[in-house]
């Protein structure tokens, strides 16, 4: 058989007619926000940015972030330090519980805290036979900051920890030949070359901090997030116009964290395979294994202390944890759809990215990198537009009377998470050899037969790791699902939510401690990528 | 009447503003071996990528054991080319063993297995079907390539540098096993190689290529002792230039006059291989020239030579006789010579 056309341009045209509709799809929502926001007349949007309390809102982010950023540094940078370059007594143990708060539900921990400090709280409980009748609120400014900080200073650790693994300790030695000494040698060389991690892992923390809506909302301290929230029932357009200042925001704090990305590969590009020798703490021993301690018991071991203490709680007032069964169905159900769906749609992106690269696919593969850069309620905002304003229209036609829906909701999953699937899903493409497919070819298999025998198997670890990675950060996501879900259709974010604002905690504890568990597995992919 | 295994009809193939391939015709008959032969980013291996169908060339075709694959109309995709292609890094499925990489380009069918094994033995690698890739050597990924690519028995085997990852010490070897492997095949084939050397020693014919363009086809007794160009000389063997100027069947250069193979006027470069250069031990005749420096090899030696006014001469000479650095010897020509016009 004889085609008029090489097969190549073939393919990737069949690809550009399957991407281009597909990252038109997932920019819609965020394209149909930003008209809105346009909409707003000019003086009437620039009175309502620059009314007092607009301005306090972008004030309270930037004090959160600012301090967030700075407390996770201070955290973050020793903890490092002190499991990756010390001779430090059960390293690999202290890794691990240094990282798992990362993925703890921010409401998750936020809860908790309110629970260990709030007014009728543990610590409160403790406190009163020595006479400390109250306690300063947990709520409002140090809540979501001592919240935020204890979930987000992981970052910073580990990509404090992944530097000094990579740098070369021989510069290290060369300035102590230099006549220069420990400390000296640990600012002007070791620092020096870990500026770059530090930032990378800072501005992580800054872009966790700016978009959580959990925290911030549980101790309804009133940050971009919660006021877009809270703005949403009364006047969408206001909302939409917050909603454009953090996206700004965030892009802008992407932009630097891409800049130092490409600026820090070079610092330590020559890896050496010499490990470093590991510094005795000597004296310093306890005083860093204290440190360590308060870190994980604050971040750890009160969080998972209170859950515990509230179950046995409930379950002895008879509570069942027959009700956490219901959720936990949907939640799963609502997360594997969307893990699917963004395993499925990835496909066409990272190939036409990795094997048919060009202007065009990269600025698709960009487009479907969007989930990064905005914030849940963002995406919650932008779908709860489109499903209000565009499929509410169809309400005449077909009798629906809400727009809410699973279809909805797992399609606002998909332009979330769909980045956590791409990311992998490209990096296992770019190690199949291209050779591999044309010599899969001239062997007389056509291209589909070719992607299905060779290239699918060969990146399938990567692909499942991006699913599972969605799956179980699907499982959390709170702000797009209180926003999207049907009416009744209650997950275990949803529940704890409900239960925490009408202060019910033992209801809450049986699907947050369920939550904690499931996040937990998605440890296993951020620990296999640090050893 | 002898079948045409692959015909190329100015081929030519640009990416962007490079112009790989220019106008590049050859024809290869049933049952022989060429070697595209050059430096590397000549545009040989696309030349090959072309005739396999991974890249469409621009203009100009290609017809393989009698069908036209490409030209301005038509494109036969790779998958039914009926090539087969072994890459430098031999592309082996990772994910597969030996038997299911070979088995890849087969119908299903009884005699599949059969055909395999048979494969296997006629690579050498009987009993080895059960492994996966990674467990062998080099020299075994790479027969294991050669035997998948065979398998659907292809009019037309293309082999894209297949030594080049092979230890020195290995790669004479293998290259006998893969010669013999092809003929016992009796399947035509094209090679793409950078090292003359492979070239020589596989290769009934050969096509010397430069930025994109054959300059000179033919065995390689033709190239080596008759190459049409400077360039040509000096990327086949070893090759002393002598600037002179011609007179008809003679030219007058530093080292005398020296016959020439065919007549030429004015000034010219005159190519003397180093075996051509001959060194007089009676110390009479040719011309005089101080010995620089020496490699012994055993079986002869490298002589370095300056003449009068300083050119450089490299000569192969038996190894009888010991030449120091700073001797006055006299050197002649073996032969008649090549001149090329400057």
């Amino acid at each position: 058989m004889i085609h008029t056309l090489p097969r190549q341009t073939s393919t990737s045209r069949l690809l550009l007619a399957i991407t281009i509709p597909l990252a038109a799809a997932l920019l819609f929502p965020t394209i149909y926000l930003a008209l809105r926001a346009a909409q707003v007349p000019l003086d009437e949007a620039a009175s309502y940015l620059t009314r007092a309390g607009t301005l306090r809102v972008i004030g309270r982010s930037l004090l959160l972030v600012a301090t967030v950023s700075l407390a996770s540094a201070a955290i973050g940078i020793p903890a490092a330090w002190l499991t990756a370059r010390t001779d430090l007594r059960g390293r690999r143990m202290w890794t691990i519980a240094l990282t798992v708060p990362l993925v703890i539900p921010s409401y998750v921990a936020a809860l908790a805290l309110v629970g260990a400090f709030g007014q009728r709280g543990f610590v409160q409980g403790w406190l009163e036979p020595l006479g400390v009748e109250r306690l300063p609120s947990i709520y409002g400014f140090w809540g979501a900051w001592l919240s935020i900080t204890l979930l987000a200073y992981p970052y910073v650790f580990l990509s404090v920890r992944a530097g000094l693994k990579g740098l070369d300790p021989s510069l290290e030695e060369a300035s102590r030949t230099l006549g220069r000494s420990a400390w000296e040698t640990f600012r002007r060389v070791t620092l020096r070359q870990l500026t770059p991690s530090i930032m990378a892992g800072v501005l992580l923390v800054a872009l966790y901090t700016l978009s959580d809506f959990g925290a911030v909302a549980i101790m309804q301290y009133n940050v971009f997030t919660r006021a877009i929230y809270l703005r949403l029932s009364l006047d969408l357009e206001t909302a939409a116009l917050l909603s454009m200042v953090l996206v700004a925001l965030s892009i802008a704090i992407l932009a630097f964290v891409n800049r130092t990305e490409q600026r820090g590969s070079t610092y330590y590009a020559q890896r050496s395979a010499r490990a470093p020798q590991r510094i005795a703490l000597g004296r310093w021993h306890a005083a860093a294994q204290a440190f360590l301690a308060l870190i994980t018991l604050l971040s750890l071991i009160a969080p998972l202390g209170v859950l515990s203490y509230w179950l046995i709680n409930g379950l002895q007032q008879g509570e069942t944890l027959r009700d956490v069964i219901v959720p936990l169905q949907r939640s799963i159900r609502a997360a594997a759809l969307a893990a699917v769906a963004c395993g499925a749609l990835t496909l066409p992106f990272v190939v036409l990215q990795v094997r048919y690269p060009s202007r065009v696919s990269h600025g698709l593969a960009r487009a479907a990198y969007l989930g990064y850069a905005l914030p849940g309620v963002v995406i919650g905002l932008a779908f709860v537009f489109v499903g209000a304003r565009v499929l509410g229209t169809l309400r005449d036609w077909f009798g629906l009377t809400d727009y809410r829906s699973l279809g909805l909701l797992v399609a606002a999953y998909v332009v979330r998470f769909i980045p956590q699937a791409i990311g992998p899903a490209r990096a296992a493409l770019l190690q199949v050899n291209p050779h591999l497919e044309e010599s899969a070819l001239t062997l007389g298999r056509n291209r589909p037969r070719v992607f299905a025998t060779i290239t699918l198997p060969l990146m399938r670890p990567g692909l499942v790791a991006g699913v599972a990675l969605v799956f179980l950060t699907a499982m959390k996501e709170l702000p797009v699902t209180l926003l999207l879900a049907p009416s009744g259709y209650v997950t275990l974010a949803t529940r704890i939510w409900s239960a925490s604002s009408e202060s019910f905690y033992a209801r809450a504890a049986a699907p947050a401690l369920v939550l904690v568990l499931i996040s937990a597995l998605s440890l296993v992919y951020i620990l296999d990528t640090d050893d | 009447m002898t079948e045409i295994a692959v015909t190329c009809h100015t081929l030519s193939k640009s990416f962007g503003p490079v112009r790989a391939v220019e106008s590049v015709s050859f024809r290869l008959e049933r049952g022989q071996f060429l070697a595209l032969l050059g430096p590397s980013g000549c545009g040989k291996t696309t030349v090959l990528r072309m005739i396999a169908g991974l890249e469409r060339p621009d203009s100009g075709a290609i017809e393989l054991a009698g069908r036209i694959v490409s030209d301005d109309r038509t494109f036969t995709p790779p998958d039914r080319r009926r090539v087969g292609l072994v890459f430098q890094d031999y592309a082996l499925f990772p994910h597969l063993t030996v038997a299911e990489n070979v088995a890849y380009g087969l119908p299903r069918g009884k005699e599949r297995h059969a055909h395999v094994s048979e494969l296997l033995s006629l690579v050498g690698l009987d009993g080895y079907g059960e492994r996966y890739p990674r467990e062998l050597s080099g020299g075994q990924q790479q027969r294991v390539a050669l035997a998948r690519a065979l398998a659907p028995q292809p009019d037309v085997l293309l082999l894209d540098e297949p030594f080049s990852n092979l230890d020195v010490a290995l790669r004479t070897q293998v290259r006998e096993d893969v010669q013999r492997i092809i003929r016992e095949a009796g399947v035509s084939a094209v090679l793409v190689t950078h090292d003359q050397d492979e070239a020589m020693s596989l290769a009934d014919c050969i096509a010397v290529m430069f930025a994109g363009r054959i300059h000179q086809f033919g065995t390689p007794r033709v190239l080596y002792e008759a190459p049409v160009s400077r360039q040509v000389a000096q990327f086949l063997g070893d090759a002393n230039l002598i600037s002179g100027t011609a007179r008809g069947r003679v030219a007058e250069t530093a080292l005398g006059d020296v016959p020439l193979r065919t007549p030429a006027d004015g000034a010219v470069e005159v190519m003397i291989r180093p075996e051509a250069v001959k060194l007089h031990a009676d110390n009479t005749g040719g011309a005089p020239a101080t010995v620089q420096r020496t490699i012994y090899h055993g079986a002869h030696q490298t002589v370095w030579l300056a003449l009068a006014d300083g050119t450089l001469l490299k000569a192969l000479a038996p190894a009888d006789v010991e030449w120091r650095a700073g001797e006055q010897v006299r050197v002649g020509v073996r032969g008649a010579a090549l001149a090329y016009p400057v």
